[in-house]
C-alpha cells in the first residue's frame, strides 16, 4: 500500500471541502473493498477521508419510504426490524453479503458509490427505484448507476442516504459464486401498486440492469410461471472463469423465476 | 507521524503509525501480539479477526487510525487472568477444533462475536453460515462447529451467573 494522509472529520462540510479541494483524496467508509484495492496498489489518494463521524449511520421509517444513511453497516440493515417487516428483500440481501466480519463494517453507501458489477445492493435501488442523497443533490437509481465501477457522482460528492420506497412485495435471490460470496448471478424484485420492477447485478457487462421483458409479464401476472417463457440474450453478458455468458443468461431465468416465487 | 490511542486486552497504548498501517500491524508488529494471524492479507480468509468495540472484523482490512479510542480484544486478551482457559477456547479443545492451529484465533474470536450475539440459540446452519469468513485448511469444520455448539450454553451459563 502507498501511504497518505489520514483525515476523520467532524462535519460533512469539512468532509466535502477536502475531497472536493483535492483530486487524489479518497472517501473511506467501511474499507471492504478500498483498503483490498489499496493493498494492491491500484488506486494512490493523496489523503484518505474516514466518514465514520460525520453522523451518516441510521435507519428511518417515513412514510412510504425508508431512509438508509449511507454509513449504516450490512449487519445492521440485514437485522433491522422495520426493513425485515417493510422490505424482507432488502433484509436477506444484506445478510448474503460477504460474511459477518465483513457484514459489521461494510456500508450501503460505501457499495453503492463502488458500482462492482456483482455487488448486491445495486440491484436493490434500482428494482425499488430509489434515490441517492448526497451532499449536494438527489439522484434517481435510473440515473446514478452508468456501468461497471461508474456513477453519477462527482468528484468529491458524498453519498449521506439512500431513500427506498416501500413495496407491496419483494424479494432478492443469489447464485453466489461460492469463493468470493459476490453474485454470479442476482435478481431483486420488487412488486409496486404501479407495476412490477426486476434488476439483474452480476451478469451484465455495463453492471446491473433492468430486464424490461420480465418486468412487463410480471405486471400483468405476478407469478413465476409469467416469465417462465422470456429468454434472455447473452449479447452483453460477463463471461469469465466462473460462468460463461450463455450460462450467465440461463440463471437469469432461473434466478428470477425463484424470486419471484419467494416474493410471490 | 499520527498517533493512535487504543485499549488492547484493558491495556492502552499510545503508537506512532502511518496512515496506511493496518490493525493487524499495530497489533502484531508494534505491540507483540502475534496470536492474531495474517492468512491472506486479502480479507477473505477471517485468520486476523478481532473485536473492536466487541463486534468482529477483519484487522488486516482496517487501518489503525479508524480504530482510534476503540477497545480491541485480541486471543490473548480471551482467557481469564489465571490462566483459565474461556469456554470457548475449552470446547476447541475438548473438541478437537483445531489441527495445525493457524486459524484457530480468528475461528475463537468470530465464534465468541456469533455466541454472545445469539443468545436465544444457534442452530448448526447458523453456526456454519457465521463460519463462512473464516477459513481453515486442516479440519473439514466439523469439529470447529461442535465446539461452538457446545460453547453455547456454557458461555450463556457463565453470562447469567
Ligand atoms: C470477503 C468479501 C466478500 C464480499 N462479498 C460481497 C457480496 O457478496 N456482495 C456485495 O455486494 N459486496 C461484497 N463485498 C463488498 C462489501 O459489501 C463492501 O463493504 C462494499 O462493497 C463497500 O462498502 P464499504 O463501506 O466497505 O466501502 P469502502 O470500501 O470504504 O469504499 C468503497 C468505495 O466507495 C467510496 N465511498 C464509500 N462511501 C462513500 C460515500 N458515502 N459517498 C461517496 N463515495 C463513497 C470510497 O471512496 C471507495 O471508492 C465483499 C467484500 C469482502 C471483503
Ligand atoms: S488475513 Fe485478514 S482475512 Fe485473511
Ligand atoms: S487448524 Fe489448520 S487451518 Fe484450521
Amino acid at each position: 500500500m502507498y501511504d497518505f494522509a489520514y483525515q476523520k472529520p467532524g462535519s460533512l462540510a469539512d468532509a466535502v471541502k477536502v475531497l472536493s479541494g483535492d483530486p487524489d483524496a479518497k472517501a473511506l467508509a467501511g474499507g471492504q473493498t478500498f483498503i483490498p484495492v489499496l493493498k494492491q496498489r491500484l488506486n494512490k489518494p493523496s489523503t484518505v477521508v474516514d466518514l465514520s463521524k460525520l453522523g451518516l449511520s441510521g435507519i428511518t421509517v417515513s412514510g412510504d419510504k425508508i431512509v438508509i444513511g449511507a454509513m449504516t453497516r450490512h449487519a445492521e440493515i440485514a437485522s433491522n426490524a422495520d426493513i425485515k417487516a417493510k422490505i424482507p428483500g432488502l433484509a436477506h440481501q444484506a445478510s448474503l453479503i460477504g460474511d459477518e466480519a465483513v457484514r459489521h463494517r461494510g456500508t450501503m453507501g460505501g457499495s453503492l458509490a463502488n458500482n462492482d458489477p456483482a455487488a448486491c445492493y445495486p440491484s436493490a435501488l434500482l428494482a425499488l427505484g430509489g434515490t441517492v442523497k448526497t451532499d449536494r443533490r438527489t439522484i434517481a437509481a435510473d440515473d446514478f448507476f452508468q456501468g461497471m465501477f461508474t456513477t453519477a457522482l462527482e468528484q468529491g460528492e458524498i453519498i449521506t442516504s439512500v431513500e427506498l420506497p416501500v413495496p407491496q412485495k419483494s424479494a432478492y435471490e443469489k447464485f453466489r459464486n461460492p469463493a468470493s460470496r459476490y453474485a454470479i448471478v442476482g435478481v431483486f424484485v420488487a412488486k409496486f401498486a404501479s407495476g412490477v420492477r426486476l434488476a439483474i447485478t452480476g451478469a451484465g457487462q455495463g453492471g446491473v440492469f433492468r430486464h424490461t421483458a420480465m418486468e412487463k409479464a410480471l405486471s400483468a401476472n405476478f407469478s413465476p410461471d409469467a416469465i417462465g417463457g422470456i429468454v434472455t440474450s447473452s449479447d452483453d453478458l460477463n463471461s469469465d472463469i466462473h460462468a460463461s455468458s450463455e450460462y450467465r443468461a440461463h440463471l437469469i431465468g432461473v434466478i428470477s423465476k425463484r424470486a419471484v416465487a419467494k416474493a410471490a | 507521524m499520527p498517533r493512535v490511542t487504543l485499549t488492547v486486552n484493558g491495556k492502552q497504548h499510545t503508537v506512532e503509525v502511518e496512515g496506511r498501517t493496518l490493525l493487524v500491524e499495530v497489533l502484531r508488529e508494534k505491540l507483540a501480539l502475534t496470536g492474531t494471524h495474517v492468512g491472506c492479507d486479502t480479507s477473505q480468509c477471517g485468520a486476523c479477526v478481532v473485536h473492536i468495540d466487541g463486534i468482529s472484523v477483519k484487522s488486516c482490512t482496517q487501518l489503525a487510525l479508524q480504530a482510534d479510542g476503540a477497545n480491541i480484544l485480541t486471543i490473548e486478551g480471551v482467557a481469564a487472568a489465571d490462566g483459565t482457559l474461556h469456554p470457548m477456547q475449552e470446547m476447541f479443545r475438548e473438541h478437537h477444533a483445531l489441527q495445525c492451529g493457524f486459524c484457530t484465533p480468528g475461528m475463537v474470536m468470530t465464534a465468541i462475536d456469533l455466541v454472545e450475539s445469539h443468545p436465544a440459540g444457534l442452530s448448526e446452519k447458523e453456526i456454519r453460515e457465521g463460519l463462512e469468513g473464516n477459513l481453515c485448511r486442516c479440519t473439514g469444520y466439523h469439529n470447529i462447529v461442535k465446539a461452538i455448539a457446545a460453547a453455547h450454553p456454557l458461555m450463556h451459563a457463565t453470562a447469567a451467573e
